[in-house]
């Protein structure tokens, strides 16, 4: 795209770095806006159905434009500072968890080179910038100045460094396996990885396969979604950390938690189960463009977040700890040394 | 922990159970009606808003006589009464304030003329809480509205009084 403000449109070089990747952040901004919106549609429509219940049904055709609506109704609302509240912090907390939910899009890839930014350690600035998350609910749970916003905050921080530590073990054997941290290498080492049957996918690989469901179950909890939403469990803390949040404020903690949640299912099929690339390597399946295979690998681990929100009930949170610290930590740093094993005994053979 | 428990608990065997049922469910026909499009039917003695019928020579049928207010339970009925022009006993004044009354029926039971019932109707909110206090005007209005589904189900009920 810089070349084509470079030449065609006659910009010096600089301006059309520039343009070209204004143009690129809005390319994927906007239409995940609007995803975001159809998903937390298809979220509720999800749950419903498993409950037996109709969920919105009644603006626009089947209920579509129910998140616009809802969107637009936040959007009249005034903004409400509790008077006790730490105004800036306050206001600052909502940015930066939208904001973060929105950089980490930078390194998805979405086909063969098309991506914003294809940096050699996107898995690291992945994780780097999903770490920052933390501070926006830990800014809103103590800014707001009220106890339950408090303890959400606590819990949720909590949460997401000790469910990173797992992530971070299952995203070094996936790049100890692929040889690389840049998220374009990783999906195409996942090109036809059985000898006969050419399926495209780390997950088809019976060593990777439990790590993909961990890195699954990690990604529910870094993200807050049921079984391990405690930081909004309302039976307790009210809405958790957004609890003093209105109108827009609100909106974009909404917005980001569901971009997280749209990131993390990217994240799934980019690094499991092949990404761009068709389910099999076989050359009719790439008539259809990859962006589409990703949106409907993406489209299915959605559907998979709503069906265990809609399926199994929260978890208490020592058995939320528990299962972070004494199972998937463990079983992560087991597999590392497993596959790192098995790639010296591949590679190197035995009596090295 | 036997090793079957641990086979089980690290295949995720349960929740593998669990999201099979809910996977049933989803494609299961929906338990809930669509609501202001479908209605679930009404019981004839279902006890929605209030309404003060008339006989059918258009005569109120209300005669002052005040057990509904002194039965009410909430307190929410409030009569006044005097001798008519024609000397027969009627209320000048029969409000029911709404957002006291509990809907529990004892006026309609207490009533000698079957003047006070709460009818089928129960989409009956408004946007302020004025709105709520009915007062007669408003109580003969809804009687008039809804007299042919009240007397159906009166009559519907009648054979078990």
């Amino acid at each position: 795209m810089t070349s084509f403000f470079n030449t065609t449109i006659g910009l010096p070089y600089g301006w059309a770095w520039f343009v070209a990747t204004i143009a690129g952040i809005l390319l994927i901004a906007l239409p995940l806006m609007l995803a975001v919106a159809m998903i937390i549609y298809a979220d509720r429509k999800i749950w419903a159905a498993m409950a037996l219940r109709r969920g919105p049904n009644v603006v626009g055709p089947f209920g579509l434009l129910q998140s616009f609506a809802d969107g637009l109704k936040v959007f009249l609302q005034e903004t409400i500072i509790p008077a006790a509240a730490n105004r800036g912090l306050f206001l600052l907390a909502p940015i930066i968890t939208f904001t973060v939910a929105l950089i980490v899009w930078a390194v998805v890839p979405f086909q063969a080179g098309v991506v914003l930014a294809d940096i050699n350690v996107g898995l690291l600035y992945i994780l780097a910038a999903s770490s920052l998350g933390v501070y926006g609910i830990i800014l809103s749970g103590w800014s707001s100045n009220s106890k339950y916003p408090f303890y959400s905050a606590l819990r949720a921080a909590a949460q997401m460094v000790s469910y990173e530590v797992a992530i971070g073990f299952i995203l070094i054997s996936v790049v100890l396996w692929s040889g690389s941290f840049n998220l374009s290498r990783i999906v195409e080492a996942q090109r036809a990885i059985w000898p006969i049957i050419p399926i495209n996918g780390l997950a088809f690989n019976p060593l990777f396969f439990p790590m993909a469901v961990m890195f699954l179950i990690s990604a529910l909890a870094e993200t807050q979604r049921a079984p391990f939403d405690l930081t909004e469990a309302e039976s307790e803390l009210v809405a958790g950390y957004q609890t003093e949040y209105s109108s827009m404020s609100f909106a974009l903690f909404w917005l980001g938690e569901y971009a997280n949640v749209i990131l993390m299912c990217a994240l799934n099929a980019t690094l499991f189960w092949g990404g761009w690339l068709p389910p099999v390597d076989w050359a009719p399946l790439y008539v259809v463009p990859g962006i589409i295979w990703l949106f409907a690998k993406i489209l299915f681990f959605f559907f998979v977040f709503s069906w265990i929100k809609a399926t199994v009930p929260r978890y208490r949170y020592d058995q939320l700890m528990r299962l972070g610290w004494k199972v998937f930590l463990p079983v992560s740093l087991f597999w590392v040394f497993l596959v790192s094993g098995i790639l010296m005994w591949m590679r190197v053979g035995v009596g090295a | 922990m036997s090793v079957a428990q641990y086979v089980k608990a690290f295949t995720l065997w349960e929740f593998v159970k669990a999201h099979a049922l809910t996977l049933k469910y989803f494609f299961k026909a929906k338990a809930t009606i669509n609501y202001p499009f479908e209605r679930n039917p009404v019981s004839p003695r279902f006890r929605g808003e209030h309404a003060l019928r008339r006989y059918p020579n258009g005569e109120e049928r209300c005669i002052a006589c005040k057990l509904c207010e002194a039965v009410c339970p909430a307190q929410a009925i409030t009569i006044e009464a005097e001798p008519r022009d024609d000397g027969s006993r009627r209320t000048t004044r029969y409000d029911i304030d709404m957002t006291k009354c509990i809907y529990c029926g004892l006026c309609q039971e207490a009533c000698p003329v079957d003047a006070i019932v709460e009818g089928p109707n129960y989409e009956f909110s408004t946007e302020t809480r004025e709105e709520l206090i009915y007062d007669k005007a408003k109580l003969l209005d809804n009687g008039d509205r809804w007299e042919s589904t009240i007397a159906a189900n009166l009559a519907a009920d009648a054979p078990y009084r």
